[in-house]
């Protein structure tokens, strides 16, 4: 018998009578009066910067003005002036120079802070992960309570890569010391804009 | 046993020798266990969330054949490579022959207890392949040349300036530099180099869903995906307690696990892999190694629960203060100490001893595991065949004595109180356990037998 065979047949004999599942829907999850409030407090408190008020021209301003080191910004918000979009034949190794990526999330959630992305939106995995700073655009209206809302809005949502982003990268690693920019972006900058 | 210097408490006894260590330690790892409790009470559904997580584990656990088989025809589908392990020998042969499939002898790493458990990094390093790990704390750990003290914390135990000394010789960064932003700012540089460089990434599994094929790898550093994106071949090591039985239950764990585990509301990654990159291959490797026997020791079944979150070190006063090493295993603190046995019984036949039972662990558990009442339990299991320490076999057996008989009780506790009194040194030496790092108490002027004597006279009167 191979080890598959094996360790199924294994858990098979030694696994307890069947026990039933719970009923999510019976979970009271928090629910919040102001979801947007409550976002932008979480996400502030776990180092983002979460601003309102800027348009397509303001965001471009601002990537302009408070990003400087590198010049390389890209991202796959048609109409944002000056950031380019990933040729699609790049080698993503070559990208260690990227300064600032820009991407417009599915969803946010109000009781962490997270936003909803998945492949469809990044085009390389790699892209959120490897730039220097990370610059998300939210719609608002997207914004649930919490993670029940999260999965039922992604559903059977048919992705090859998801990923709950929530704020920058960071590490406690040394004597608790809280560090951004780990290994992933040093900041991570959101736009709440409902017409973008 | 009571004289190996790998038992708990010889090690702890090593660890406690800097006393001004022992103290940050413990009031560090009790700091995390605030930010837990603060995490925890934002949520007025708590206890209900913890109570659904664990029956949604029961469930998965009761019906863990077909789930393992629906888990992996969605991810061959999904176009995953899926390998079974038996034990921890096959998975790192299965890991060191992927490895030869591609012609490579240096890859990337993420955080994973299992391969600590396998002991794959030695195993790589025998067959010639240079292994990085990327997690920061691991990478530390790895250029100490030692291994993680803790599930979530991997060097914990470690000082900055030690820190900043392993990376002055490995890193090249000045010397009597020990800041934090700095070091990691270092870590990042060198790491990013090897991120970019090598077309293996190993990384673990925190969450496999039987629905649909997909596994979910939290980390806040984004080193998971550092390693997996740039990566030719992706290797995902877990073993088959990870699955739950569909996509919607990671809600109820994504919100349980950081909040246990550091005091976050989330990860800053919950990254879902479900196929791999166009060009990329993507191998699972399922590994039993004990699982599958301790789900047939019903009462140890409910350690196969476990989300490795950690809270349970962290409120733990022992391990607070004998550190992780003192466990001798790969996950050390309480869920260790009920895990570690299932494997080798003789060997960690001192870790369920490793605890006062006061159930502080059990409290915190997100998916409510009875840690503390597995630990009793484990030391019945260990007592009867034979692998009880010798001194404390014997102990127990005068204490059982001792507690049978009221005269003989009454009349040991009346010499004991005396010789107390009369040769303090008798007690008051480093024979006796209780009497080190600690005076012992005085000695009670009266029993309690005699004080209610007396007083129940009284009132009746």
């Amino acid at each position: 018998m191979n080890s598959r065979d094996q360790i199924l047949a294994a858990v098979k004999k030694n696994q307890p009578a069947l026990q039933p599942l719970p009923a999510l829907a019976d979970l009271q999850a928090i629910r919040f009066t102001h979801p947007v409030e409550k976002f932008t407090e979480v996400l502030t408190s776990i180092g983002a910067d979460v601003r309102t008020g800027y348009d397509l021209n303001a965001i471009a301003t601002f990537i302009d003005g408070n990003f400087t080191e590198g010049r390389r910004f890209l991202g796959n918000i048609p109409g944002l002036p000056g950031v380019g979009s990933l040729d699609s034949t790049v080698d993503t190794h070559t990208l260690e120079d990227l300064e600032v990526f820009v991407l417009k999330a599915g969803f946010g959630v109000a009781e962490n802070g997270a936003v909803w992305v998945t492949d469809a939106q990044v085009q390389e995995r790699v892209l959120p992960f490897i730039c220097q700073h990370l610059v998300v655009i939210l719609d608002p209206a997207t914004i649930v309570n919490n993670m029940h809302e999260a999965y039922e809005r992604i559903g059977n949502q048919d992705y090859h890569f998801g990923l709950f982003i929530a704020g920058p990268s960071k590490t406690a690693d040394i004597e608790q010391s809280l560090v951004l920019g780990a290994h992933g972006p040093k900041t991570m900058t959101l736009f709440l804009n409902g017409g973008i | 046993m009571g004289t190996s210097t790998t038992t708990h408490a010889s090690l702890s006894e090593q660890f406690n020798a800097d006393e001004a260590r022992v103290n940050w330690h413990d009031e560090t790892l009790w700091w995390v266990r605030q930010k837990r409790d603060k995490a925890a009470w934002t949520l007025p559904e708590w206890e209900e969330l913890r109570e659904t997580a664990s029956r949604i584990k029961h469930n998965t656990l009761s019906n863990l054949h077909q789930y393992l088989l629906s888990f992996e025809e969605k991810a061959l589908a999904n176009g995953c490579t899926v390998h079974w392990a038996a034990n921890a020998a096959e998975h790192n042969e299965i890991v060191l022959n992927i490895l030869r499939d591609q012609k490579i002898d240096q890859l990337v790493k993420s955080k994973s207890m299992l391969t600590e458990e396998c002991h794959l990094n030695e195993y790589l390093a025998a067959n010639g392949i240079d292994v990085t790990d990327t997690d920061l704390g691991e990478r530390i750990v790895q250029l100490a040349k030692e291994a993680p003290s803790h599930i979530v914390l991997p060097c914990i135990h470690k000082k900055k300036e030690e820190i900043g000394e392993l990376f002055h010789e490995h890193l090249g960064t000045p010397a009597g530099n020990a800041d934090p932003l700095f070091l990691t700012r270092a870590a990042r540089a060198h790491l990013r180099e090897k991120f970019l460089t090598r077309r293996v990434a190993i990384t673990g599994v925190n969450f496999a869903v039987a629905e649909t094929g997909e596994f979910v790898v939290c980390t806040n550093e984004g080193n998971a995906d550092m390693g997996a994106h740039l990566a030719d071949v992706h290797i995902a090591c877990m073993g088959i307690e990870k699955l739950i039985p569909e996509r919607k239950h990671l809600g109820v764990f994504l919100r349980l696990l950081a909040r246990s585990a550091t005091g976050q509301p989330i990860t800053t990654y919950s990254s879902h892999f479900v196929k791999p990159r166009p060009g990329q291959q993507l191998h699972i490797i399922l590994v039993d190694n004990g699982r599958s026997t301790q789900l047939g020791r019903e009462d140890f079944r409910n350690s196969l629960k476990c989300i490795r979150c950690g809270a349970c070190m962290n409120t733990c006063p022992v391990y607070r203060r004998s550190g992780g090493h003192s466990y001798h295993t790969a996950i050390a603190g309480p869920i260790g100490s009920i895990l570690a046995p299932n494997l080798d019984m003789k060997k960690y036949a001192d870790l369920p001893f490793a605890s006062t039972l006061c159930g502080s662990c059990s409290n915190v558990c997100p998916v409510k595991i009875d840690i503390h009442n597995q630990l009793y339990q484990w030391r019945q299991e260990i007592t009867r065949a034979g692998y009880a320490p010798a001194g404390k076999a014997a102990a127990m057996k005068a204490m059982a004595m001792g507690l049978s008989k009221p005269g003989w009780y009454r009349l040991g506790g009346k010499i004991a109180r005396r010789m107390m009194r009369a040769i303090p040194f008798l007690f008051n030496n480093r024979l006796n356990a209780w009497y080190k790092q600690r005076e012992m108490p005085a000695p009670p002027k009266e029993t309690f037998a005699d004080w209610y004597r007396k007083n129940k006279n009284q009132s009746n009167q």
